[in-house]
């Protein structure tokens, strides 16, 4: 298993002294970018099941508050991504300590109402920008500010933060948490009769994801140099990180890499095919991508690549096991 | 004062249209714990359906609202054959996800036939205010909170006291032991998706006579829902029926004394504050 990891660190390393130009080397860091918001929304609804559909809540603290930094003191963007986090995780404790007392769907409705509440809020408020958004530094002032012109960058930054979060999401798989919120996904009362601390472990597992989305959205918003209600904290932000980690395969460590691989391309194409995004072409298109998964393939696409292979190779069933059948 | 009551009476009309999708919201919620994520989407379906009738067959208030009740519950029970059934028995991500991709299809389906802009529909549908003492309701609101209301409590009269009703609230207390007494729990859950659609819908339909259009409607309308079934305790009718006038009440003093702009998000707040303070809602029983 490992060396296949090593292999596609290795692929990923070189990929953009093969692939260059412009265009890919901008749809490859985006590719990386939507893995990472992808990764890290199923720390807490793939691993953990607590399914949240305004994850651009954390994404869009984390876009907003660098910026913001830069807009109006002048501080180096890089500055404010720690902020951002701890702006982020502060709201995260906000929707998770009331919601994690009830089981059931009450966090995912949760998300959405709070995630709207911030984009209104955001949008009538001049401070943070309004309707209008906020600015990133224009040419790079010192490296510190890392505005860039070409993607490359990006990508390297990127792929580092991403390979940090995938050691991470690793280890927590085979630690004593990874068990716990295996357990807490498959029946949250029988989890807490074996003794599972469910509500701290589900704090906890939001904990993390809600930090890690937060430092996307400010890789997002140090490469775009650029952010408004809509690009931070539209339901569009939340629906892509749920569908990128579903189609691939939530709760497992490479379905949101695989998912990002095949959404990411598929739309910037469709995109340049239909005019953009405002004819809500995508929207339709992602919407029947999750109807049909969960309708024949609720587990992923990796999934299905194990139950084509399973006769062939008699290997033991890995994480996906802790599901209900 | 007579601002005051102004405010209040619109409140408390466009509040029982509330009562009326979101009950339907909180049926299904409490029969199959599964929540509908397109549920405001159904209610923009209905005052489309409504928009539609008007434009192409002149058709009348009472006309285009059985006609949305209809188109809706075929649609309801539609999508409980052929989505709903079957992820029910699959993983919590399944149920939870295939509701929202549902919402999504059928918002941007109408957003892409449609297109962003907003319509109404012409005065001359159904129009004209009465004068009740020192206020004036305009008939369209008048009439779309008595039938709203009418529809709620039959709602409720139907699940309560006749034979149907006990059969779906026995699939809702226990499928296998409904199972067991003869009642076909599939049908009864079918139909339980038909009658909650086509609330949405006709409350769709009564809306469109004084409301704005648009294909996006439907994802404010469902967070209202949402917070009317969390004010209401999951499952109950009643509760939603009070929950819905109450939030019909908040909002609109709050669009009229803080700003129309903050009217979803004070609404949208109480939301997040009942959690934290009462989360089995004001009127449910402890989860």
């Amino acid at each position: 298993m490992r060396w296949r990891w090593v292999l596609l660190l290795a692929a990923l390393l070189l990929a953009p002294l093969v692939l260059r130009g412009a265009f890919y080397e901008r749809t490859m860091a985006l590719v990386l970018l939507a893995a990472i918001s992808a990764c890290a929304w199923n720390i807490l609804g793939g691993y953990a099941g607590q399914v949240s559909f305004g994850h651009a809540i954390f994404f869009g603290a984390g876009a907003y508050v660098p910026l913001l930094l830069y807009s109006r003191w002048q501080s180096a963007p890089l500055l404010g991504v720690p902020a951002g986090v701890a702006v982020s995780l502060g709201i995260a404790l906000l929707i998770g300590i009331p919601t994690f007392r009830l089981q059931g769907h009450y966090f995912s409705m949760a998300t959405i109402a709070v995630a709207e509440l911030l984009r209104i809020l955001v949008s009538n408020w001049p401070f943070l920008g309004a309707a209008v958004g906020l600015q990133g530094p224009a040419g790079g002032r010192t490296v510190w500010d890392l505005s860039f012109r070409s993607s490359v960058p990006y990508y390297y930054i990127f792929l580092f933060v991403l390979a940090v979060l995938l050691a991470a999401t690793a280890w927590m798989e085979r630690s004593r948490m990874g068990y716990y919120l295996r357990a807490i996904r498959a029946g949250e009362r029988a989890a807490r009769s074996l003794g599972v601390p469910v509500r701290r472990y589900k704090l906890y597992a939001l904990m993390l994801s809600a930090a890690f989305t937060a430092v996307a959205g400010s890789l997002y918003a140090l490469m775009i140099g650029f952010i408004d209600p809509d690009s931070g904290l539209g339901i569009l932000v939340s629906v892509q990180m749920v569908i990128v980690a579903a189609l691939g395969g939530a709760g497992t460590l490479s379905g949101p890499l695989l998912g990002a691989a095949i959404l990411v391309p598929l739309q910037t194409e469709a995109n340049a095919l239909f005019g953009g995004g405002g004819t809500g072409l995508t929207y339709i298109f992602y919407g029947g991508i999750i109807l049909v998964l969960c309708r024949f393939e609720p587990g992923g696409l990796l999934e299905l690549w194990r139950r084509v292979l399973a006769p062939r190779t008699l290997r033991p069933e890995r994480s996906r096991s802790a599901h209900p059948a | 004062m007579a601002t005051a009551a102004q405010v209040l009476a619109g409140g408390l009309l466009v509040g029982a249209v509330y009562a009326l999708f979101s009950s339907g919201l909180t049926l299904i919620w409490g029969m199959m714990n599964v929540i509908n994520f397109a549920h405001g989407d159904f209610v923009m379906a209905g005052m489309y359906i409504a928009f539609l009738a008007v434009a192409w067959l002149h058709a009348g208030p009472l006309a285009f609202s059985l006609l949305a009740a209809a188109l809706l519950f075929g649609f309801g029970t539609a999508v409980y054959y052929g989505l709903i059934r079957r992820v029910m028995r699959g993983p919590t991500l399944a149920q939870l996800l295939s509701t929202f991709g549902l919402a999504l299809l059928v918002r941007y389906t109408a957003f892409w036939i449609f297109s962003a802009n907003f319509v109404t529909l012409p005065g001359s549908v159904l129009g004209g205010t009465v004068k009740l003492g020192p206020i004036f309701i305009g008939i369209p609101q008048l009439v779309a909170g008595v039938a709203a209301l009418a529809l709620t409590l039959g709602l409720h009269a139907l699940l309560t006291r006749t034979a149907l009703g006990s059969q779906i609230l026995a699939v809702a207390e226990d499928r296998q032991a409904a199972m067991l007494m003869g009642i076909n729990p599939d049908r009864m859950q079918a139909l339980a998706w038909g009658m909650a659609s086509a609330a949405a819908g006709i409350a769709g339909a009564l809306i469109a006579t004084f409301y704005y259009i648009s294909p996006t409607v439907g994802e404010s309308l469902a967070l209202i829902a949402f917070v009317v079934v969390a004010f209401g305790g999951f499952g109950s009718v009643p509760g939603a029926m009070v929950a819905g006038l109450l939030i019909g009440l908040i909002e609109a003093t709050s669009a009229f004394y803080i700003g129309p702009v903050y009217q979803d998000v004070v609404v949208y707040a109480l939301f997040v504050g009942v959690l934290w303070v009462r989360p089995q809602g004001l009127m449910g029983q402890r989860a």
